[in-house]
């Protein structure tokens, strides 16, 4: 492949000040997405994927926050290096977002409609009439029902799925080439959640747009990801296509992630569980992050943190004992 | 057979809109809804179903936290509902509940030993000394260690904030503990551990639980029996196994369906249920779920189904059961046998590490 990639984080890390010095919260994450393809970004709370997509979309206040390297391109264009305004123009444009909480990112004075046409004017549509008649158009595109009397109601009339889909509806309102979704169905329940997902899937096979999907939830990661990068506090431990990735983890945590997931189709007597917590991040260890909860470690992983290596085609793992079937029993 | 714990029957909680001193009444929320079922000792039932659907509403109804509008909740026998102030606090010695958000459950100026020592002195449980001890042994059940005695909430993660909250719950050693969504705040890693806990204090105690949840997959691990919950009815209940191979509701069908699983492809083909759920204000006459329901027909639109009989011990309420029980669940494909080699490294290792010998 010689074309360049649509967005191309290359090791970008990003800190924090607080009262006990700097914490970085992302620390050194590269990935690619290309167009039409779904990545997702999972990890658990704490691991920073949040703070990546804030920081990919430039919306880190600084301070506290400070980029404290990489490089984010978007067509080959280093984000962190535009003028605010110019972010400002690919954000709602070009570059489309939607987040965890329907309830709190609508603004509950204005109606739907009018929310969506600010979006349409901001990015430069002039004509009213024609803001409108798109305002419907994107409300029927996410199915939301009588869309023409709809795009009058505020927020409040409208019920959970129903804002998730207006804030999908906002995100698209300019045709983005990128749609960040930040936890998109985790306040849903599932019959809804699983609505917006072939919303989210249909829209990018009609579109084209590549889509970036940040959860806790690998089922969800599962049933929408072409790729999947996993974090585990601050640092990628493994990126691969969702298939291989589901089918053979290679780092601990992932496989410890797997484990600890009950599942519907089987009744196993006891739950896998991680022992211990995530390191705080004022206190990381010097090797390997995992060291103090993985049953692999040695002194190697606790003494030198392990490179992101390929490791076979396409699979990138950061762990100095993969692959680990090799380990003798 | 054990004697049941708890029996439930025509348990009804409606809620009045407007009103008030000189406003018009507006209209009746039917949360919960001519709810009936019983929960053995040592048994958890979960009831599962979506935001809105009466399931908090019943657990708390349960323990009078909101007085129910009719019905009957009996508790070893006892009627709980109608009983005086002082002999329900006396009873609350028995039936216990641990709360959805670790966050908002605790007292943010009470110290671990003081929030656990609150129902142990309450109810006599101990006093003095013996309650010191108490609170120290209680932490350390939980996997917390007796020197967190002294500490705030604040100084504690989810996960322990959770333990904090079940021991609480298990120092009077109640006889029926309703959790509402205990581990839906938490990280999956520490959910398991949650999880694993109270399986082990309900094998170690005996309690029975009434376990509150939306998520499908919890309650296939930890439930014995599971009822389904729609628009404050219960249309379906069986026997987890039973429930989870053969669902003879719809409803539960689309849940089990819509419910992600961490295999690639699985779910792509089910078309998950159209629209939502109507609104409880005014639920009209038919069955709740046929707006959105594939089997629907007339009859379903006009008259209730009642909750009757189905398969080997369990009770459904749809006019369509027969044809809904054809429909095939999608199977999940066996593991990979990488991911089971890896897993069983993992396994070994972790094994070799608690008896003490370098993997």
């Amino acid at each position: 492949m010689t074309a360049t990639p649509l967005l191309d984080v290359r090791d970008l890390a990003i800190e924090f000040k607080t009262e006990g010095g700097a914490v970085r919260a992302v620390d050194g994450v590269s990935f690619s997405v290309d167009r039409g393809k779904t990545i997702g970004i999972v990890g658990e709370s704490g691991c920073g994927k949040s703070v990546t997509s804030l920081g990919i979309m430039g919306l880190i206040p600084t301070p506290p926050g400070r980029y404290a390297g990489g490089e984010v391109l978007f067509e080959g264009r280093d984000l962190l290096k535009m003028s605010a305004q110019e972010r400002r123009g690919l954000r709602g444009g070009r570059m489309g977002m939607v987040f965890q909480e329907p309830m709190t990112s609508l603004n509950p004075v204005y109606t739907i409609g009018a929310q969506i046409i600010e979006c349409l004017k901001a990015h430069g549509m002039r004509n009213a009439r024609e803001a409108r008649d798109r305002a419907v158009e994107l409300l029927d595109l996410v199915r939301l029902p009588s869309p023409s009397s709809r795009v009058d109601d505020y927020p409040h009339q409208l019920s959970g799925g129903q804002r998730q889909r207006v804030m999908i509806a906002l995100a698209l309102a300019n045709n983005p080439d990128l749609l960040i979704a930040d936890e998109p169905t985790t306040a849903l329940d599932v019959t809804i959640q699983a609505q917006i997902l072939d919303l989210m899937r249909d829209l990018s096979d009609r579109t084209g747009a590549a889509i970036m999907l940040i959860t806790h939830d690998l089922g969800v990661v599962a049933e929408t990801c072409d790729d999947v990068v996993v974090m585990y506090a601050g640092k990628v431990v493994e990126r691969a296509p969702a298939k291989d990735l589901f089918d053979g983890p290679m780092h601990p945590y992932t496989l410890g992630l797997m484990a600890a997931v009950p599942r519907l189709d089987t009744d196993a007597d006891r739950l896998e569980t991680i022992p211990g917590a995530v390191p705080p991040p004022w206190a990381m260890p010097a090797g390997c992050r995992f060291a103090s909860r993985c049953p692999l470690a040695t002194d190697q992983c606790r003494q030198s943190p392990p490179p992101l290596r390929e490791i076979a085609t396409n699979r990138l793992v950061a762990c100095w004992r993969a692959p680990i079937e090799e380990i003798a029993a | 057979m054990k004697p049941n714990v708890l029996d439930v029957s025509g348990l009804t909680k409606h809620f009045t809109l407007g009103g008030g001193l000189f406003g018009r009444k507006k209209g009746v929320v039917q949360a919960v809804s001519d709810v009936s079922f019983s929960v053995a000792g040592g048994e958890t039932l979960a009831i599962v179903g979506e935001s809105g659907c009466g399931k908090s509403t019943t657990g708390r109804a349960l323990l009078r936290l909101l007085e129910p509008t009719s019905g009957s909740v009996k508790l070893d026998g006892e009627e709980v509902t109608g009983l005086s102030p002082g002999r329900l606090q006396a009873l609350r010695r028995n039936m216990q509940m641990v709360f959805q958000d670790p966050f908002g459950s605790l007292n943010p100026r009470m110290t671990v030993r003081e929030t656990l020592m609150e129902p142990l002195l309450l109810h006599n449980v101990a006093t003095g000394k013996r309650a010191h001890e108490a609170t120290a042994r209680l932490l350390e059940t939980v996997g917390l260690a007796a020197h967190h005695a002294d500490r705030y909430p604040h100084e504690f993660s989810g996960g322990q904030r959770q333990r904090i909250c079940i021991a609480r719950a298990i120092a009077t050693r109640p006889r029926l503990i309703v959790c509402d969504e205990p581990v839906s705040a938490l990280d999956v890693s520490v959910q398991a551990q949650v999880v694993n806990l109270l399986q082990d204090l309900q094998r170690e105690f005996g309690m029975a639980y009434v376990f509150i949840s939306h998520d499908l997959s919890v309650v296939r691990h930890i439930a014995d029996r599971v009822a389904v919950m729609y628009l404050g009815r219960v249309v379906e209940e069986a026997p987890a196994a039973q429930l989870f191979a053969d669902p003879r509701h719809p409803y539960t069908r689309a849940l089990i369906e819509a419910a992600p699983r961490p295999v690639p492809g699985l779910r792509i083909a089910a078309e998950p249920p159209k629209g939502e759920a109507p609104s409880a204000l005014n639920p009209g006459p038919g069955c709740a779920f046929a707006p959105r329901c594939p089997l629907a027909t007339d009859l379903c639109r006009t008259t209730r189904p009642a909750l009757e009989p189905a398969g080997a011990a369990g009770r459904v309420a749809c006019h369509h059961s027969e044809t809904a029980a054809g429909l095939s669940v999608a199977e999940a494909p066996p593991q990979s046998p990488q991911l089971a080699a890896r897993l069983a490294v993992m396994a070994r290792a972790r094994a070799a590490q608690a008896s003490g010998t370098p993997a």
